[in-house]
């Protein structure tokens, strides 16, 4: 395919643990291929040379935790055609996030010797939640094969192909035996979004959850069965469910109703 | 960015973006006629507050939640969790389970100093912007760069299940434990690893090295039969030699205006120095003789100063984690059980091993039903930064001639020599020169 010119590629970082855009850089064997076929323009961890934007895509990794972020974000979209966001910070808030369900200033007394140097907001939100997002990549860390896919999509400008069913079914494809109910493992696959394919399951553990809720999953009953069939209390589903995707709706209101209960 | 003001003999350099670092953070250098009168390597990533949300969590937790600090280094912190949650509950992990944590960490070796020597650091050497641009002139060095961390990243998947943040490691041990046959390919691939990193040694070392030596005070665990990763004392060159659990009576942790990764100092002597410098200087003797015969063909001695040749000393460490990752692999005899049995107890634990950066301090304390009450963890970088400032104080003062340009670029270089991870202690340096 022959274009006037290539388009540019911008990487943005909010706050996060840098693992998603590693991902970019861990396609050892496709990386100087994308760089053939888009022009990194702006992404810091491997390049010192910026080119100005707009850019016709960007990939936006990290939630939103500061008021300098909450602005910072409202110029990225502004010189963004197209914007992606990447991972679960970026797409419910990531780990960071459990601060929503406490004061944070406590918890800023508990790190930081002197408090009145940091400057934090009260929660840490999703980028949907300040600007328009084109497509949320799921994950924590991303799967390399679906950041490929989104922007392969993206360049031949089609939808991306990711599917937003069950853990469930990729255990099913790859032939794992069931955890939960062959072993009694705790398992958050019923009511997580594929994309990692199954690995937990694999190892012989039970998911937790890194690709966040899949869609409409029925986490009441998942909840119902971890607790007449496997003993677990109200604090173990608080605890599944109040990881890296605790701010996700479903994820979220669900570990509410345990909150409540214990 | 340059900005000359003749009237008042001043002189501005701004770097809006330090790039090729793991997170975000500015550099501040003010020169007053020829004297460096300020520096500070100031670090803006957005605190997580990870200590504070770990209260109330399970002892089981810290490996998946930790990991999160840093996509770069989770294993590091899956390891020196489990180390400290270990210590907490009077459990020690021998035999083949101790041997596979060593692999999973030579492969978290092998990946992080590839991706670092590659795509992160070389390019200053050579006069690059990026890797990306130096594979248009270099396209096989770059190609060698990218397999030998495909090659670590495929090491950590097979152990791990996946290179970022893997899924197998648990207190204990692992989920699952591979069967011997499950290592014949990259077995293969480990041999041709270890070739590049050998090559890698010799392409790195005929690079041009700014004459610059420091007397550092070098801090790194020692072990007395290995190189160290996961176990060790915490020792130095300057009379440290302290048992894991003694870190925090000994090392103390300041908070400081310009950043939120709190700065760490020696409570005796102030700053120190870890990373591979650190391990290398502290170790040498311990390295396989392949790795240490690399070295000196290299022309590096048995200690090494110049935190520039750090590039060298991770090819050699990059070599040895190859050869490392081998030796194990062929004495690997499948453990029988794939974790070993905890019982917790209410107890504080402590933990440290070498991140690829230098060492990574945790320290847990437990109810009697292995809840967390309170966690305390010391990244490598935040341990390094008063060293970075001070290197640039050195350094600026011995390069007043240069311009602008170049000396912005070498300053830079200087905090690249550290492969500081701000994500760890942030992406966004803005370096900054004031000259009156």
């Amino acid at each position: 395919m022959t274009r006037a010119r290539k388009p540019k590629l911008a990487v943005w970082k909010f706050a996060s643990c840098d693992g998603c855009q590693l991902s970019l850089l861990d396609c050892e064997d496709e990386l100087l291929a994308i760089a053939g076929e888009v022009e990194i323009a702006n992404f810091l961890e491997a390049s010192r040379a910026v080119v100005k934007g707009p850019y016709d895509l960007s990939l936006v990794e990290g939630s939103i935790t500061t008021p300098h972020d909450a602005k910072r974000i409202q110029q990225v979209r502004r010189a963004s055609k197209t914007l992606v966001t990447i991972g679960a910070c970026a797409t419910a808030g990531g780990i960071q996030a459990l601060r929503n369900f406490k004061d944070v200033q406590e918890f800023v007394s508990v790190v930081y010797a002197q408090p009145k140097y940091i400057d934090s907001l009260a929660k840490s939100t999703p980028i949907a939640d300040h600007v328009f997002v084109d497509f949320e990549l799921r994950g924590c860390p991303i799967s390399k094969q679906q950041l490929l896919e989104v922007l392969s999509a993206f360049l031949y400008g089609r939808k991306p192909n990711t599917p937003a069913s069950s853990v469930c079914l990729e255990c099913k494809r790859r032939g794992t035996t069931c955890v939960m109910v062959a072993q009694g493992t705790a398992c958050l696959g019923p009511v997580t979004q594929a994309g990692c394919g199954a690995l937990c399951p694999a190892y012989n553990r039970g998911c937790y959850g890194c690709f966040g809720p899949m869609e409409t999953p029925n986490t009441v009953s998942l909840a119902a069965w971890w607790q007449t069939e496997l003993d677990a209390s109200d604090l173990d589903l608080l605890r599944a469910l109040r990881t890296f995707n605790a701010y996700a709706g479903p994820f979220r209101k669900e570990s509410e109703a345990h909150d409540r209960k214990q | 960015m340059t900005v000359s003001n003749k009237r008042s003999k001043t002189r501005t350099i701004k770097v809006e973006a330090l790039a090729r670092v793991e997170g975000e953070g500015a550099m501040y250098i003010k020169l007053k006629g020829d004297k460096v009168s300020d520096v500070k390597l100031k670090i803006y990533e957005p605190p997580r507050f990870f200590e504070a949300f770990l209260q109330g969590r399970a002892y089981t937790e810290p490996p998946d939640i930790t990991a999160r600090i840093c996509g770069i280094c989770p294993v590091a912190y899956q390891m020196s969790s489990c180390h400290a949650i270990e210590d907490a509950f009077g459990v020690r992990v021998e035999g083949p389970l101790r041997e596979l944590r060593r692999l999973l960490y030579c492969a978290e070796w092998i990946e992080s100093h590839a991706l670092h020597i590659y795509l992160l650091h070389a390019p200053d050497f050579l006069g690059y912007e990026s890797a990306i641009h130096m594979a248009a002139d270099y396209p096989e060095i770059v190609q060698r760069g990218l397999e030998l961390k495909k090659t670590g990243n495929e090491l950590m998947t097979l152990l791990g299940g996946r290179e970022i943040h893997p899924i197998n490691v648990r207190v204990g041990g692992f989920y699952r434990v591979p069967r011997v046959s499950e290592f014949k390919d990259i077995r293969e691939k480990l041999k041709q690893a270890r070739e590049a990193a050998l090559a890698t040694v010799k392409w790195v070392s005929g690079f041009n090295f700014a004459d610059f030596e420091q007397d550092y005070e070098f801090v790194a665990l020692a072990h007395p039969e290995e190189y160290p990763l996961n176990e060790g004392r915490l020792v130095s060159n300057k009379g440290l030699d302290i048992a894991v659990r003694e870190y925090e009576e000994h090392f103390s942790e300041e908070h400081e205006p310009h950043s939120t990764a709190l700065h760490s100092r020696l409570a005796a002597r102030g700053p120190y120095f870890v990373g591979p410098l650190a391990r290398y200087s502290l170790n040498f003797d311990r390295l396989s003789p392949l790795a240490q015969e690399a070295a000196r063909e290299a022309g590096l001695a048995k200690v090494c100063r110049n935190p520039f040749k750090s590039i060298i000393v991770r090819s050699v460490e990059t070599l040895y984690a190859c050869d490392e990752a081998l030796r194990i692999i062929a004495d690997y005899e499948m453990p029988e059980k794939p974790f070993v049995e905890l019982k917790p107890r209410a107890a504080t634990g402590y933990g440290c091993t070498e991140a690829p950066r230098g060492i990574l301090y945790h320290r847990y304390s437990f109810d009697e039903t292995g809840t967390i009450l309170s966690a305390k963890i010391v990244p490598p970088t935040s341990q390094n930064q008063k060293v970075i400032e001070q290197d640039l104080y050195g350094f600026v003062a011995q390069s007043l001639k240069l311009s602008d340009q170049d000396l912005q670029w070498q300053c830079e270089q200087a905090i690249r020599n550290y492969d500081p991870c701000i994500s760890c202690a942030t992406h966004f340096l803005k370096l900054h020169v004031e000259r009156d």
